[in-house]
């Protein structure tokens, strides 16, 4: 599968791993372009605590599928993996993983970057901060 | 029947995550709303999916249809 949402703290570095062992494709490719996200313990001037991130179980498995094959016809790419966290997440542990391998490195920077934009418009994800305050509240800047 | 669907700050306002409502189509999905919520104006911003698919909110509704509404997406 080239979507994985986790409960769980994942470490990117050992899905990418796992994941490029698998592929059919050894030998062919020549690019790997990895882009993680990780959680920042400030956000808009705030000291934040935590974070939960709720998303929409199906749909976002059927955006990100769509995102994936949206870069496929656009770039020869040979594999991708996207990795998301939902749920309870702290401070340094990474929220999101998108990987692209490809026979040339422009095809891999180019489809990564429009793989993580895509997912930041398009995938039903939504998170909830802690403040160091104690104070909730939803994070409405997608920057 | 539709079955509706609510995430996050709009789940919160409305105080449920699921709903289920009788249509007699032909309905919109601002219909769908404006029927299952009529207390609450929808909020600027609001997303709508029909079938997890994103549509604009005049997009027609049928009988079976999982409806949601959200705010803006946030994620990575």
């Amino acid at each position: 599968m080239n979507v994985r949402i986790c409960d769980s703290l994942f470490d990117p570095f050992e899905q990418i791993q796992l994941f490029q062992h698998q592929l059919a494709l050894q030998g062919k490719f020549g690019a790997t372009s990895i882009f993680i996200g990780t959680m920042r313990d400030f956000n808009e001037g705030d000291d934040v605590q935590a974070m939960t991130l709720e998303h929409y179980e199906g749909m976002t498995q059927k955006q990100l599928c769509k995102i994936i094959e949206a870069a496929k016809a656009q770039w020869q790419i040979l594999d991708c993996l996207i990795v998301h966290r939902v749920g309870g997440i702290l401070p340094n542990e990474p929220i999101v993983l998108v990987c692209v391998w490809s026979a040339h490195r422009a095809e891999a920077f180019e489809a990564c970057r429009y793989l993580m934009e895509e997912l930041k418009a398009n995938a039903p994800f939504w998170k909830l901060e802690k403040l160091a305050t104690s104070e909730k509240r939803w994070v409405s800047k997608n920057h | 029947m539709i079955y509706l669907r609510y995430f996050a700050s709009l789940r919160e306002t409305l105080g449920h995550s699921t709903a289920e409502l009788q249509i007699f189509e032909p309905q919109t999905v601002l219909d769908v709303w404006q029927l299952a919520n009529p207390d609450v104006p929808l909020p600027e911003n609001t997303l709508a999916a029909v079938n997890m698919d994103y549509v604009p909110l005049s997009h027609p509704v049928k009988n079976c249809d999982e409806v949601a509404f959200f705010p803006p997406v946030t994620g990575g």
